[in-house]
């Protein structure tokens, strides 16, 4: 059974979305928000785990400082008042995930609050999205159902449960409503998941690495007739976890919202699964405010006080915001809109970054990692960074072009070497009698030859045709298999015929 | 009877140390007294299990380190050889815990209460595990899973709750010591109608880490014994900041031996709690009270009477937020991941309906209706009525604790209404069982610590009267020198400890 969808572009015309964003973040602590249990990924089954993360009888939590640390940050980063003083709850449910049967959360008084980032969109338009808040709150273990058709608990034979991840430390962050990004919705939706996923990492307060759940993200999407100002009911998309899903499922859920709204019937508020193969959600269960978990105040800790110092200390560690940091770049480095946007995206930022400050300038910098490597990345489908090619190894393969040793064909050879291993760019090009032909006197004898080998060519340069010198520089080059200096020779070709560059 | 079973901790340790005495001996004579009395049809049934294996090899390991002599010897612990039994709603390695209820029965805990670490490092040999009311609720170790403990005094009669086993224990000399938790005067009742002592020491000045949590914010570990200065003795190894437990208290609570030796009241006031007595005391319970008052007021302690007008809302609130947190530590008994596992008779295995069924079956009637009262309190829409209310008390109770700590240095009471009741009294009429800890509820409500000692015996039934002190937070070392000095003046006048005057079990002199 799949849902109605009116068109994008039909659902625009007469619908306003209204967007918003639960995204959890699993932080990178050590150990896990209330034990001391390894906070690991991929390990076996249940071997991160201890007394407290099972919830045996008895046991007591106690929280991580370095957790709260991480959290105070995330709030900081995102603008966000910290509060002076804080509490965890419980938010209680019976589920076998949860080894107490109660998830220890921040309800009514999380640690960061009222806060925002802006939002820079491909072509440089900015959404301002402002953050209700970011608590801190336990992950829950990982259930795995087999033997049903569906993966899910209903229809499972038995279920696996891997309490590894119970217990691991996650800031929750929630955005107020989102309005008025229109048509940009499911752009703007990618873009800030995108924009929260960059700065946990550049806080280096978690791993950020979608595919394993370090950064998860429920959307919630509603529609409102163009122009109202009440807000339609909203479905909430559970576990959109890539960039490109989180675009998809908001724009499936506006063309759904639309249609169900067209058709005259009410948006029923529920959960949504997202389907990555059909680009589609499901209904999940339904949600309401109602929802009772019978939240009260987690009696087995003590309030978490944030001294004013503490913030502070911790406000001046934080490194430079991402989007800050790319716009002092790119004007110190000059590059045009797209040439600059083309680095982002290659993800060479960082190491064009090095490079510079290695010694290059910032042209060779783009020109060896956009012009050679990240292609060579490609072909090896591997990050560019992970081809292992040091700062110091192309500033030292642009000194050797630079200073005539090499051209840009042998250069390229050299950097095949340092790739593969063989040592530095000059160690390669000794290695492999990577020489430029300079001496004169053999270059002259290819040019006759080559000269010789095309006379109506030689005959168009005399004649003025300057630009047919190409075809003569090809020989010579082919003749000496490349080690010659392409320069110095059209020089030498046109010396020759008596022309004038 | 045996001197060694009769004998207090501190008399113990001053034997073991003068090795008049061994450890070996001494746990000995306590597990013949164990299978002596506690056992069959007319048992005390203070024990749910008894570790005589290991609490003799520990008793020996005392024995030889003494032998050996040496700094070995010299660093043991004061305590060091003398018995002990373990509510079992505490957690030890080696020895089931059940927390006296079926849904846990035969779970070996993977680890140790840090209660549980310092007397092992003490080297205190374990007798075993004492019964309770499931889950530590209830006044008369009835609403144990297991089987109802009787009281040494009267065997028809109940020993108190929820540690009625430990209590029992002490005071049938099946152990010298014993730890009991107490959430609304686990401790202290039993003591009281046992003629025992029992202390509830400040909130956080014993970890709770491994006592099975009935209510978080209320629960506390604490000694049972028969003499103060046994419990102070107790509390001391026992106490101290844990790093494992957020609520724990950095104080040292260091001085409670000392002043346990220098009993004293010259010169102290003593407040008599108005709220506490009259309507629903028995009058022999009254009588007791008011000879100990009048015993403290002729050592020359100034005897005054203070108003705690909130005490009257007290049980209310308790009995809101205490279900409140039950409701929610007692949901991780799930048959999914230890202890019992029940499915549903017919229909689909579905995770709810095995959960269902486990609890079901697992948990009793009491446990089951405290279950309830909390989910309906926290429930939305009902929160602030209930839960929310009753945290206002817990605060208006706390200024009564002040005002009346403004104007008494300790303050005084019944530990409990009345005597020890029959078994099965009660056991229909919660409310009649509620009342039982009336004037125990409100220092967990406040979190400021309590001690009950014997007070001696009711004219009417001849059952012992429990004396309650009660001192502010952090202040425990005041109801040690107040409470060691109404014993002396109280056991100078029976001529002895007030168990001398309890009716022989077992049959041997």
């Amino acid at each position: 059974m799949s849902d109605a969808t009116l068109s994008f572009d039909e659902a625009m015309e007469q619908f306003d979305p209204v967007l918003g964003f639960e995204v959890h973040v699993e932080l990178n602590t050590k150990t896990k928000m209330f034990s001391s249990a390894p906070n690991a990924f991929g390990d076996d089954p249940n071997t991160n785990v201890n007394e407290v993360d099972l919830g045996m009888p008895g046991v007591l939590p106690v929280v991580n400082k370095a957790a709260v640390e991480s959290s105070i940050k995330i709030g900081l980063a995102l603008n966000c008042e910290i509060a002076e003083s804080c509490r965890f709850a419980r938010k209680n449910y019976f589920y076998p995930d949860t080894p107490k049967n109660f998830q220890t959360s921040q309800y009514d008084e999380p640690i960061a609050h009222n806060g925002w980032i802006d939002i820079e969109l491909e072509d440089g338009e900015v959404f301002r999205v402002e953050i209700e808040r970011a608590h801190m709150e336990e992950d829950a273990g990982k259930l795995t159902h087999l033997g049903g058709a569906t993966g899910r608990i209903q229809g499972a034979d038995y279920s696996l449960v891997d309490y590894n991840r119970a217990g691991v430390p996650l800031v929750e962050i929630v955005t107020k409503p989102i309005v008025g990004a229109g048509r940009r919705a499911p752009e703007l939706a990618r873009a800030y998941v995108a924009a929260i996923r960059e700065i946990v990492k550049n806080l280096g307060v978690s791993d950020a690495r979608m595919e394993r759940g370090n950064v998860r993200c429920d959307a919630n999407v509603s529609l409102m007739p163009k122009g109202a100002t009440k807000f339609g009911i909203r479905s909430e998309t559970k576990n959109v976890n890539s960039l490109r899903s989180v675009e998809h499922a908001v724009r499936f859920e506006i063309q759904r919202h639309a249609a169900v709204l067209a058709a005259g019937e009410k948006v029923t508020q529920e959960t949504r699964h997202w389907h990555e193969d059909t680009r589609t959600t499901t209904s999940g269960r339904p949600k309401s405010d109602a929802d009772d978990y019978r939240y009260f105040p987690e009696p087995d800790l003590v309030p978490i006080h944030a001294s004013r110092e503490w913030v502070e200390s911790l406000r001046a560690q934080l490194p430079e915001p991402p989007a800050e940091r790319r716009k002092r770049l790119k004007a110190a480095w000059g590059y045009s809109d797209p040439e600059f946007r083309d680095v982002v995206n290659a993800g060479v930022m960082d190491s064009i970054e090095e490079t510079i400050s290695a010694g290059a300038s910032a042209a060779a910098a783009r020109k060896w990692w956009m012009g050679e490597i990240v292609g060579r990345a490609k072909v090896a489908d591997v990050d560019p960074a992970e081809l292992g090619v040091s700062a110091a190894a192309i500033v030292e393969l642009n000194g050797l072009v630079e200073g005539g040793k090499l051209n840009n064909k042998m250069a390229g050879q050299v950097l095949d070497g340092v790739i593969a291993g063989e040592g530095t760019p000059t160690q390669v090009m000794e290695a492999r009698g990577l020489v430029l032909v300079s001496d004169d006197g053999p270059l002259l004898e290819a040019i006759d030859a080559a000269l010789a080998a095309q006379p109506d060519v030689a005959e168009k340069i005399r004649g003025g045709k300057t630009q047919a010198v190409g075809a003569i520089v090809g020989g010579v080059m082919k003749a000496t298999r490349g080690q010659a200096d392409a320069g110095r020779v059209k020089e030498l070709i046109l010396e020759r015929l008596g022309v004038e560059a | 009877m045996n001197e060694l079973i009769t004998s207090t901790a501190a008399q113990l340790a001053e034997k073991l140390s003068a090795k008049e005495v061994s450890s070996e001996e001494v746990a000995q004579a306590h597990l013949d007294r164990i299978g002596e009395v506690d056992g069959g049809e007319r048992g005390v049934h203070a024990f749910l299990h008894v570790n005589s294996e290991e609490a003799l090899a520990v008793a020996r390991e005392v024995d030889a380190i003494r032998a050996a002599g040496g700094d070995d010897a010299a660093a043991l612990h004061p305590l060091a050889g003398v018995p002990i039994a373990i509510k079992d709603l505490i957690v030890t390695v080696g020895q089931p815990t059940t927390a006296g209820s079926r849904i846990l029965e035969g779970w070996m805990s993977p680890y140790d209460a840090t209660v549980i670490k310092k007397i092992r490092a003490a080297k205190l040999p374990i007798l075993g595990k004492t019964n309770l009311d499931e889950f530590a609720m209830g006044s008369s170790t009835e609403h144990s899973a297991f089987g109802p403990t009787r009281n040494p005094w009267d065997l028809d009669r109940i020993p108190g709750g929820s540690g009625g086993g430990s209590a029992a224990a002490v005071a049938a000399f099946e152990a010298p010591l014993a730890l009991g938790t107490d959430t609304g005067g686990s401790i202290r009742q039993p003591g009281a109608v046992t003629g025992t002592v029992g202390v509830k020491p400040t909130y956080g000045a014993v970890s709770r880490y491994g006592a099975i949590a009935m209510a978080s914010s209320l629960d506390q570990i604490g000694p049972v014994s028969r003499s103060v200065l046994d419990a102070a003795l107790l509390q001391e190894l026992i106490g101290g900041h844990d790093p494992f437990d957020s609520t724990s208290l950095t104080d040292p609570f260091d001085t409670l031996v000392a002043a346990a030796r220098n009993g004293s009241v010259e010169g102290l006031r003593i407040g008599v709690v108005k709220e506490l007595g009259g309507e629903g005391y028995q009058a022999g319970v009254e009588a007791r009270f008011r000879d100990a008052v009048e015993l403290l007021r002729g050592a020359g302690a100034q005897v005054v009477e203070v108003s705690c007008p909130n005490f009257k809302y007290a049980l209310g609130a308790y009995y809101l937020i205490m279900p409140s947190e039950v409701s929610s530590n007692l949901a991780k008994f799930d048959g999914v991941r230890y202890g019992l596992r029940v499915l549903p008779k017919d229909g689909p295995l579905t995770i709810e309906r095995v959960m269902g069924a486990t609890r079901a079956a697992g948990f009793g009637d009491e446990a089951k209706r405290r279950i309830i009262l909390g989910t309906y309190a926290l429930s939305a829409g009902y929160y602030d009525a209930y839960y929310g209310s009753a945290q206002k008390v817990r605060t208006l109770i706390q200024r009564d604790f002040d005002a009346a700590f403004a104007q008494a240095d300790v303050l005084i009471s019944p530990t409990a209404p009345t005597t020890a009741f029959k078994l099965g009294e009660k056991l229909d009429d919660p409310l009649a069982m509620y009342l039982n800890d009336v004037a125990t509820i409100p220092a967990n409500l406040a979190g400021v610590p309590g001690l009950s000692l014997p007070g001696g015996l009711a004219d009417e039934d001849g059952l012992p009267v429990g004396i309650q002190l009660l001192a502010p937070a952090r202040e425990d070392a005041r109801l040690y020198r107040v409470g060691a000095a109404l014993e002396s003046l109280l056991e100078a006048q029976w001529g002895g400890p007030l168990l001398a005057k309890a009716p022989v079990l077992g049959g041997v002199k």
